[in-house]
């Protein structure tokens, strides 16, 4: 995939940041808002082959590399199981959510009824959100980038 | 028209009175036979997940084994797309 015009390149460099931002903001806040690790997840992948589209995936895969985006999805992936089995170990079950009730780390319990937002809440759920979202994150952009050189090595390799 | 044609447009008028006659039976919309379950999630998921957000309680904490299949399924279409595209760029 060969680069774009310099308008395009250069509108998607405004608009990249913004977009990891949103996407970033979906993640984090997936347990008051609506949103969460799949949906900013796929955000800010799509944020990624915005940057791909627009620059070529010759000057993207000299930034990143497909087996680092390997690491990070299988990082994700032992994080969410290691959460779950943490509540078998200080629970009692399964995904349990043993973080919530405690004083220090997302342990604050809201009021019933309608609070305002506090991030501070909800047990394990945030950082399961971050697991996934981190897995979501380098899985689809992962597919995306080694589509993207497959192809071009292909045309290159028939010249 | 051939006798083909004759049995599809059949067939899809059947299927298309059984979704008439669905539709007109419909439950009202949020009146639900059977809402212990909501009921439930929607009293306790305060106080026991201190999530504010009840779906990501529910996709995260309730059924948390529904999610894991999700995470496995990515994986696998990951590792699938990768396992297929890989050899090309190698040589």
């Amino acid at each position: 995939m060969i680069e774009m015009s310099r308008i395009v390149r250069t509108i998607v460099a405004i608009i990249f940041p913004f977009s990891m931002i949103y996407g970033l903001y979906v993640i984090a806040h997936g347990h008051l808002t609506p949103g969460g690790g799949f949906q900013g997840g796929a955000i800010v992948a799509s944020a990624c082959v915005m940057v791909l589209v627009a620059f070529g995936s010759k000057w993207t895969t000299e930034k990143i590399k497909e087996k680092r985006l390997s690491v990070f999805e299988s990082v994700g992936a032992v994080a969410f199981i290691g959460l779950a089995f943490l509540g078998l170990i200080f629970g009692a079950v399964f995904f349990n959510n043993f973080l919530v009730g405690n004083d220090y780390l997302f342990g604050v319990v809201p009021l019933p009824g309608s609070s305002l937002a506090d991030i501070n809440t909800a047990g394990v759920l945030p950082l399961m959100n971050f697991a996934v979202g981190l897995k979501v994150i380098a899985g689809l952009f992962a597919i995306v980038l080694v589509m993207a050189y497959a192809t071009t090595s292909y045309k290159e390799g028939k010249k | 028209m051939s006798k083909r044609n004759i049995a599809g447009a059949v067939f899809l008028s059947i299927i298309g009175v059984i979704f008439i006659f669905s539709a007109l039976h419909m439950h009202s919309f949020g009146f639900p036979d059977e809402s212990d379950m909501d009921d439930y999630v929607i009293e306790n998921t305060q106080e026991e997940t201190g999530a504010n957000n009840g779906v990501t309680s529910v996709v995260f904490d309730y059924r948390g084994f529904d999610t894991l299949g999700e995470a496995t399924v990515l994986f696998t279409a990951v590792a699938g797309v990768i396992m297929i595209f890989r050899r090309l760029h190698d040589d």
